[in-house]
């Protein structure tokens, strides 16, 4: 069963292989960098959402966190780029890791409001500390550069993205079908079951909240680096939202699911630019017919169609 | 030294006592039925003693100490397993994942050696799936070894409980009504598969409303009624005591 989940891995290094050399010029290459991004921050969020089986409406709020520190901690201070990446990440891990354990006292509605509270949180922050971070018109990003080389033109970024993102897939379909993730799933499936089988629950739960709050932070820096530039729309509710969709639509509980879900989800926008000004009214029409007809999300509902696997 | 020593017992919901004032002992390798009528506070004992609930006092000690206060993960440390009355099945995953989330303190938990899938932990999950799929042979359920959870009859899926419970190799295990909503040919099996468990030298404690199964099994059995201790004793000494036959049949049957 799970060679058939690894054979999906081998298509994707594929296509992030070939992609390059078939896309038309460097627009389309740019949203592959997005898309890319987009689902490896969906990978962690569905790790989260999908397996665990918990909610989270503020990870645009540690995306924030990550983005920012890769822009603060060089432009204010002179630190390295790799090492703002990474004080960004341990900066994320332990307010996550501080919060999780009073928000997961909560489920259902209300640990979806401790969340989003908590992005709304960061959201303002970075809006209302003008002099750090340029308030509402965001500020620039140096460039992001090892060792002497430094990363500059578009192809160098997509392959850098590319390779993450097959590392990340790789580690995710790991992940999921190991000792610790069979714990994730199972106190998805029975918090009760699961706990009186061994698995503390609330330390899967935090666990697996600060590793895709970390996901989304070293995310949120490389985009930093990769635009050149933060606003604080990165860290807005508004893209936590879109995230949640991302996982939701793609297909809650896969791993493939959560691919298809960012390439489409930030495809969408492009594709449906000829709507001029109806755009976010064909996106939400889209998005409620998925809901109806594919109320597991396309990966699963297909896979299900299609004989097993997905 | 008993395995477990449950003394004066009691748990209250708001004004319903729903166990009032229950010892007992249970030794090791024993089977231990608990029955009585429905309300009497079986599930309740049974929550209780595997800390899913906290008792409002008394004490239940496990090898001499007291467990009062410790969570299900911490117990299950302790080699203590349970089936549900309500099945707890994790219908998101596959029959085989069930049975394999059981060795769950058996295994390496590693967050970065499991992201790796480093050698050792992966020839270590292949092993586990053979002996899962062991353990699904040994309680019934060979058709069901590919089966997702989701797909199988409730009568399986109670035999499932039971091989996640085994999985753990636990000292004492707990079965909420195992034959419950099972049909005669099933109840059998069943019977045979506690056999089997009691034989391996796990103690069974048994909550059970099939009274020939009851009877047939026990060492020893504890009668509840309204959260109290009715009586305890051997099959035998339970079937004469007035008590229970009034509980049970009425006063003058």
């Amino acid at each position: 069963m799970f060679k058939r989940a690894y054979f999906g891995l081998y298509l994707v290094i594929v296509v992030l292989a070939v992609l390059p050399f078939v896309v038309p010029n460097s627009f389309y290459l740019d949203l592959a960098t997005r898309m890319a991004i987009n689902a490896i921050i969906v990978l962690g969020l569905n790790l989260l959402i999908g397996f665990a089986g918990q909610i989270s409406l503020g990870h645009a709020g540690f995306l924030g966190i990550g983005a920012y520190a890769s822009a603060i901690l060089p432009t204010h201070f002179g630190w390295h780029p790799l090492l703002a990446m990474g004080a960004g990440a341990a900066l994320t891990g332990l307010l996550a890791a501080v919060l999780a354990r009073p928000i997961f006292k909560l489920k259902g509605q209300y640990l979806a409001m401790a969340t989003l509270g908590l992005g709304i949180i960061i959201s303002i922050a970075v809006r209302n500390e003008a002099d750090w971070t340029g308030g509402p018109d965001g500020m620039p990003v140096p460039a992001f550069g090892l060792l002497g080389f430094e990363l500059s033109n578009d192809k160098q970024w997509y392959w850098v993205v590319a390779v993450l993102l097959a590392i990340s897939t790789w580690a995710t379909l790991n992940l999921i079908d190991s000792p610790f993730g069979r714990a994730l799933r199972a106190l998805h499936g029975s918090e009760v079951a699961s706990s009186v089988v061994g698995v503390n629950v609330v330390r899967y739960k935090v666990a697996i909240f600060v590793l895709s709050a970390v996901f989304a932070s070293l995310m949120g820096s490389v985009t930093a680096h990769y635009v050149g530039f933060v606003t604080p729309n990165l860290a807005d509710f508004g893209h936590s939202i879109e995230l949640v969709t991302m996982v939701v639509i793609g297909g809650m509980a896969s791993v493939y699911g959560s691919l298809i879900g960012a390439v489409l989800l930030t495809a969408l926008p492009q594709a449906l630019a000829t709507f001029e000004g109806w755009e976010t009214v064909a996106f939400g029409a889209i998005l409620m017919v998925c809901m109806i007809f594919l109320p597991k999300g396309l990966v699963p509902t297909l896979a299900a169609r299609f004989g097993k696997g997905g | 030294m008993s395995l477990l020593d449950v003394k004066q017992l009691s748990i209250h919901f708001g004004g319903v006592k729903a166990v009032q004032e229950v010892s007992f002992s249970i030794d090791a390798g024993i089977v231990y039925s608990v029955i009585g009528p429905n309300g009497a506070g079986k599930t309740t004992l049974f929550n209780l003693i595997t800390g899913v609930y906290k008792p409002t006092h008394g004490e239940i000690c496990l090898d001499g100490e007291s467990i009062v206060g410790k969570s299900p993960n911490e117990l299950a440390r302790r080699g203590m397993a349970r089936t549900f009355q309500n099945l707890q099945v994790c219908m998101n995953m596959s029959a085989l994942e069930n049975v394999m989330v059981g060795a769950h303190l058996r295994l390496d938990r590693n967050l970065i050696k499991a992201a790796l899938r480093l050698p050792s932990l992966a020839r270590r999950d292949a092993e586990l799936r053979e002996e899962a799929a062991g353990l699904m042979r040994h309680v019934g359920l060979e058709q069901y070894i590919d089966a997702r959870a989701d797909s199988m009859p409730y009568g399986a899926l109670k035999r499932l409980e039971i091989g996640r419970a085994l999985a753990m190799k636990p000292r004492l295990i707990f079965l909420d009504e195992p034959a419950a909503g099972l049909n005669p040919k099933e109840t059998i099996e069943v019977d045979e598969l506690v056999r089997k468990i009691a034989a391996s030298g796990i103690t069974v404690v048994l909550v059970e409303h099939d009274m020939k199964m009851v009877m047939n099994l026990s060492d020893r059995i504890l009668v509840l009624d309204y959260g109290k201790k009715l009586a305890e004793g051997t099959s035998e000494e339970v079937r004469r005591n007035p008590d229970v036959i009034a509980a049970y049949l009425g006063a003058h049957a």
